[in-house]
């Protein structure tokens, strides 16, 4: 008997049970779903959903000193698209996506193809190469500082013994620029060899087998079997590393703080300055409005490629 | 078991020396000439490895250097004298103690959450159909990127209208609503056979104990790679205790080393010493669970 009622519930056409039953029983399903779902989605509409749209409201606000916050419309957009900062945190925000991810993305596939060859000890450059992921951004950033020291630090003598240095790395924008950009590769090289490595698995020996028998190079190989064929890798890492890129915050923050002047300042380290240093919250959060906006439309793109489309349905 | 097959798709397909490279491995040995292309790659792979692992080391370097000796004139890559002081000097001046287990208990109530959290969830989206489901997910997947810095004032408000600011609860709770092992949860559960829970059906377990007694056993590399990534994103996070947090002696590991730079005269030495402390836990975990962070990694691309 139970064994029919089980079946019924898999075909639910099938089944002789009437109306009624069915739909108490989907009920009761539903219930149960929900019931599992509620401690997430509680957690998540409290400190996720209402935020989102606090901030949103914040934005339209201006809060001064203690007193209580003024609605002043979309002023702080209309200040937004005044402030000088406000457009050169956008810009460096951009130039450091565009300089560290095409090398994220290079150096991750040709890490990936290296270590995915013949080679003694692979499993132990593999660990080496990943492990900077399990670094966090601050201890980094505190290497970081300690490697860039504009006087005497170990990179500048180094460039200076071989008559390159020193590079004025904390007083310059540009080589402090560079500086973020090489320590921001460092830590997120790994992700790219992982993927480029997992994507490297699924393509088949028998491609490069057909391809060295019609006389291939290695460089034709890669170029025409190997490259087209982590496609999807390289759209859904380029997704990941553009994401990541927008939102670098703890080595900006721990390394330059945004300077010399506001020449690494990004769009997350400004949100943070006006929202908690400068304390004009809702300029701050009208800053992160943008933010939220870019992510969102980032996140929206990720949703449209062939890796992650099983997520999304 | 078949249904975990999922999961460790990619540990098989990788890291760990796949059958495929055996096979062209045995088949490149007997071609010429490929001796001299091994030890080439072999030496740039050395070079690269180097150069990543180098600024670790340098921690190493400055945290057993004596004082400023990193910063004076002339090339040195090994400290003259290995010492201790630096050491001595943090747990001296800094409540590091303190701090270490500020991370440790933040690390593991933000992990026990957001996995049972994301367990319960997940096995919702999967295995249960409920009104408003696929539009819940898509809501809770759009969140997964967005930053902290997005909402972090209207976020702070909150935690100090809860009456939670400047305490562990400020911390953990914001931390635990984070959407991103729901879809990892939500994948493995889909990859589990009909039949398994159907026959658990049959024999009467309601939804609870299906999941309790049935579903979980099967799903250990599952909980595995959360609570990993999980506690490595709560021991790494930086930005959120940053402004969560207000008195010295609560705060993380990583806003304890902010707090040592920010002094007038800051000792790179002690604040070296101190980043290994901070980050020796994780470095020993990976090693140690370098396949399931790999899975974590190559699944939900989070970093």
């Amino acid at each position: 008997m139970t064994t029919l009622t089980a079946r019924g519930r898999g075909h639910a056409t099938a089944s002789s049970r009437p109306r009624a039953a069915r739909r108490t029983a989907r009920l009761r399903e539903s219930l149960v779903g929900w019931g599992f779902a509620a401690p997430n989605l509680v957690l998540m509409t409290l400190f996720l959903f209402i935020p989102i749209v606090w901030a949103l409201i914040l934005s339209l606000q201006e809060t001064k000193g203690f007193g209580d916050p003024e609605w002043v419309g979309v002023d702080n957009y209309a200040k937004l698209v005044g402030d000088p900062v406000f457009w050169q945190s956008l810009a460096n925000t951009i130039v450091f996506t565009i300089a560290t991810v095409p090398i994220e993305l290079a150096g991750g596939l040709g890490l990936a193809v290296l270590l995915n060859s013949v080679l003694p000890a692979r499993g132990v450059f593999r660990t080496i190469i990943v492990l900077p992921m399990v670094i966090s951004g601050v201890a980094s950033g505190m290497i970081a500082v300690i490697l860039f020291y504009e006087s005497n630090g170990l990179l500048n003598k180094v460039l200076t013994a071989i008559g390159l240095g020193p590079v004025a790395w904390q007083s310059q924008g540009v080589p402090a620029m560079i500086s973020v950009v090489i320590a921001a590769i460092w830590l997120r090289i790994g992700f790219n060899m992982i993927i480029y490595l997992a994507g490297l698995q699924n393509i088949s020996p028998e491609l490069y087998e057909a391809a060295r028998i019609d006389g291939a190079s290695r460089w034709q190989q890669f170029r025409s079997v190997t490259v087209p064929l982590v496609g999807p890798s390289t759209f859904f890492l380029l997704i990941m590393n553009v994401i990541a890129s927008f939102q670098v915050f703890d080595l900006i923050f721990v390394m330059t703080g945004g300077g010399p002047g506001n020449a690494t300042s990004v769009l997350v380290t400004y949100a943070y300055r006006n929202g908690f240093q400068i304390r004009e919250q809702g300029y701050g959060a009208a800053i992160g409005i943008v933010i939220l906006v870019i992510t969102l439309a980032f996140t929206f793109i990720q949703w449209k490629t062939s890796r992650t489309r099983d997520l999304a349905e | 078991m078949a249904q975990t097959t999922a999961m460790l798709e990619i540990a098989e397909a990788d890291l760990l020396g796949p059958r495929q490279a055996a096979r062209l491995r045995r088949r490149r040995r007997n071609r010429s000439g490929d001796r001299r292309g091994i030890i080439l790659r072999t030496l740039i792979a050395v070079v690269v490895a180097a150069v990543v692992v180098f600024p670790l080391y340098w921690m190493l370097v400055v945290a057993f250097s004596p004082r400023g000796e990193v910063f004076e004139p002339g090339l040195r890559l090994w400290p003259s004298t290995f010492t201790l002081e630096n050491f001595v000097k943090v747990f001296d001046r800094v409540p590091v103690v303190d701090w270490f287990g500020n991370s440790v208990v933040i690390g593991v109530f933000v992990t026990a959450f957001t996995v049972v959290v994301n367990l319960l969830a997940g096995y919702a989206f999967a295995r249960l159909r409920f009104a408003g489901r696929n539009g819940i997910f898509l809501l809770a997947l759009s969140t997964m990127m967005i930053p902290v810095q997005a909402i972090m004032v209207a976020q702070f408000k909150l935690v100090t209208g809860l009456g939670i600011y400047g305490t562990y609860w400020g911390v953990i709770l914001p931390a635990a609503a984070a959407a991103f092992g729901i879809f990892l949860a939500r994948q493995f559960f889909i990859s589990i056979p009909d039949e398994i829970i159907e026959a658990a059906r049959i024999d009467g377990a309601g939804h609870l104990r299906i999941f309790m007694q049935v579903v979980l056993p099967l799903c250990k590399p599952l909980i595995a790679v959360l609570t990993l990534l999980t506690l490595m994103g709560s021991w790494n996070d930086f930005a959120w205790p940053l402004i969560a947090l207000k008195d010295n002696d609560l705060f993380t590991l990583p806003i304890g080393l902010l707090y040592l730079k920010n002094q007038t005269s800051p000792d790179y030495n002690a604040i070296m010493a101190l980043a290994l402390i901070s980050v020796l836990p994780m470095v020993l975990l990976f090693l140690f669970f370098q396949r399931y962070f790999v899975q974590g990694f190559a699944r939900s691309g989070i970093k």
